[in-house]
């Protein structure tokens, strides 16, 4: 075992498929020697030089554009969204072109690409830069999507996004890359599609998603104490999605609550929740229970922030009322 | 320049199969046997076929909706192509695409795209990952004048020429995006111009003749192969039929596609091959027919062909992955 941030175990994943395979590159806005806007390409420019670690201009259509192009011909790009928010900029690339073309074309096109996109609020960086933006990819057929909560899973799972076939959409969350945690000296692939019960409990369970997953185990340890043994379960991967783990959770638990830090409208909480009530609505005792962002754009100033964001005690509120 | 007869035969060939196959596909689409929409490159031969002469079988292009003549001249089949037009599972893309999006990957065919500007990105990735591997591999962009309006147009020729990729941007300006002339879309007349603010040459041809299409984009993809960066070709041209088939076309000032007719690209390849004797009459006679000929054989093979087994609608999303069928 070892020691790695959440950046570092980013870091790491993508060094060690760039020393094996010559085609895995990286670009993306001042990635380079600068390190990227959250240092986490930091030193990959000095150990594989500017052709493999690129800089590009501010222009997000044409960062997406190239991976799907460079992929289709023969690379397996990573390209960074400096933001998930800038998505907005580049979506067509994304919506039109990467998830549709080996569809479209019948299987005869396929763009093994990653988009490494930083979401997330809670570091006061207002409405464009705060926001988590899941739900528009999980939307999208052709795309996978991923979303790690600690440096193990970060690891594992970029190795699987840089060796999947298809277009993976890499969401990491801003606020947790310092976040320290162990990493196991033997490095596998996490594949794409297998869950992880972060805290195994029986008597509800809580699916969690990225920086809520801590949340989630906060909430846990705090409920232990009062006699509910809750289970965090945390599918690590929005899609391709496990959903037999948190059914199988459900049948056990027979409650559930669903923590996300997305804004509740139209979110990917909301299809946990549809799905659930589709295939488990005869094993639930309780109403499904969501804990998502207010439906606001997410504010400046750290405690309209902080209001407006989901935490420990939503998650703690929602399981006593779920268990009522 | 002096093309050689074997150039100028092939070239000819070429803009006769695109004029045929469309003249059918646009016959198949009125008696309904082919569906969606539907978009002619009638009137445009001389661009993708004099582009597509330079281009090698693993150079790349990237289309656009109205494709079905860079898929041609890029070496398409024309029976898999009319059976994608007609939704078989023996079309180039199983029946998923239709007539906006024939690719074919071993052809260096990256897609025609029904997204307007969506291939100046792709093309410009496409030339990031020639220059990458090394190659001297080009990729020729196709697009129109009204996509030269779409971001996509500045941030591509953008990238493409700070890191000189091997990338010709070749606008096929036919005057109109679906109904709004270019007078009305864009303040300026000549699309070359635009090459000044990427620091890369930018020349306008007639795009309606073959040989000054032919001869520009050879000496763009050979600046390209010799790692001299980007290109930017304006071939001004005229579509004869509407935006898509079923288009009225009340747009168009009266006597204008009248005009444009008398620069029909093939007659002026036909007198140059008789003047220079290049072929007989009697010879290109024969031309006509075997193409004739190889239309029909692609409509009675997509005819013949079957329509896709419903279980493939939930195939190919992902790699490893078939999605959720239903029972019906």
């Amino acid at each position: 075992m070892k020691q790695m941030t959440y950046g570092e175990a980013i870091r790491e994943g993508m060094r060690i498929r760039m020393r094996e395979d010559e085609n895995v590159c990286i670009f993306g806005e001042d990635v380079g020697a600068f390190g990227g806007c959250f240092g986490v390409t930091a030193g990959l420019f000095d150990e594989f030089g500017d052709k493999r670690v690129r800089d590009t201009p501010i222009s997000e259509g044409v960062i997406i554009g190239c991976a799907v192009g460079s992929a289709a011909t023969g690379l397996r790009p990573i390209a960074e969204l400096m933001f998930i928010d800038f998505l907005t900029v580049g979506m067509d690339q994304l919506v039109n072109q990467a998830a549709k073309m080996r569809y479209m074309f019948g299987g005869n096109i396929s763009v093994p690409m990653v988009v490494r996109l930083p979401g997330g609020g809670g570091v006061s960086a207002a409405a464009q830069h705060s926001q988590s933006l899941e739900a528009w990819l999980t939307h999208v057929p052709g795309l996978k999507v991923v979303y790690p909560s600690t440096p193990q899973d970060a690891l594992g799972l970029m190795l699987s996004a840089i060796d999947d076939e298809d277009p993976v959409m890499f969401v990491e969350h801003k606020a947790m890359y310092g976040m320290k945690g162990e990493v196991d000296d033997v490095i596998v692939p996490i594949k794409l599609g297998v869950g992880d019960i972060k805290r195994a409990g029986t008597d509800i369970t809580v699916v969690a998603t990225g920086k809520m997953v801590h949340e989630a185990l906060k909430a846990a340890a705090k409920l232990e104490k009062e006699g509910i043994s809750v289970e965090v379960i945390d599918p690590r991967t929005l899609y391709p999605l496990d959903k037999k783990m948190i059914f199988n959770s459900i049948e056990k638990t027979t409650r559930v609550v669903i923590a996300t830090e997305e804004v509740k409208r139209g979110s990917f909480a909301g299809e946990l929740a549809a799905m659930i009530s589709e295939s488990c609505f005869f094993n639930l005792d309780a109403p499904i229970k969501r804990v998502n962002a207010l439906d606001t754009p997410i504010p400046f100033a750290p405690n309209l922030e902080n209001f407006v964001l989901p935490n420990d005690v939503d998650i703690y509120n929602a399981v006593k009322e779920v268990m009522a | 320049m002096k093309i050689s007869n074997e150039t100028i035969i092939e070239m000819y060939e070429k803009m006769v199969k695109i004029r045929k196959f469309e003249t059918r596909a646009m016959n198949l689409f009125a008696e309904g046997q082919v569906g969606g929409f539907v978009h002619l490159y009638i009137g445009e031969e001389a661009v993708a076929t004099g582009a597509c002469e330079s281009l090698r079988d693993d150079d790349y292009i990237t289309s656009t909706h109205r494709g079905h003549g860079h898929i041609l001249a890029k070496g398409g089949d024309m029976k898999y192509m009319m059976a994608e037009l007609f939704g078989k599972e023996t079309g180039y893309c199983k029946g998923k695409g239709g007539s906006m999006h024939i690719a074919d990957a071993t052809k260096g065919i990256l897609g025609a795209n029904g997204i307007v500007g969506a291939g100046h990105n792709i093309a410009t990735g496409a030339g990031l990952g020639i220059q990458y591997k090394g190659t001297d591999q080009v990729c020729a962009c196709f697009f129109g004048d009204a996509s030269t309006n779409q971001s996509t147009f500045h941030e591509g020729l953008n990238l493409a020429s700070t890191w000189k990729l091997p990338v010709v941007f070749i606008c096929e300006n036919n005057g109109y995006g679906i109904s709004v002339s270019q007078a009305r879309h864009q303040n300026i007349t000549d699309i070359s111009q635009r090459a000044v603010s990427y620091n890369i040459p930018g020349i306008t041809v007639d795009g309606n003749d073959v040989f000054a299409v032919f001869e520009a984009v050879q000496e763009a993809v050979a600046r390209a192969r010799k790692g001299q960066g980007p290109t930017l070709i304006e071939c001004k041209t005229y579509r004869w039929r509407g935006h898509f088939e079923g288009d009225p076309t009340v747009y168009r000032p009266e006597g204008e596609l009248e005009q444009w007719k008398k620069k029909d690209p093939i007659p002026r390849v036909e007198k140059y091959i008789l003047d220079n004797q290049v072929m007989t009459q009697a010879e290109m006679d024969k031309l006509n027919e075997k193409i004739d000929a190889l239309v029909e054989e692609a409509v009675d093979f997509a005819l013949a062909s079957k329509f896709p087994d419903i279980s493939s609608a939930v195939e190919d999303v992902y790699t490893d992955i078939v999605e959720e069928g239903r029972s019906r």
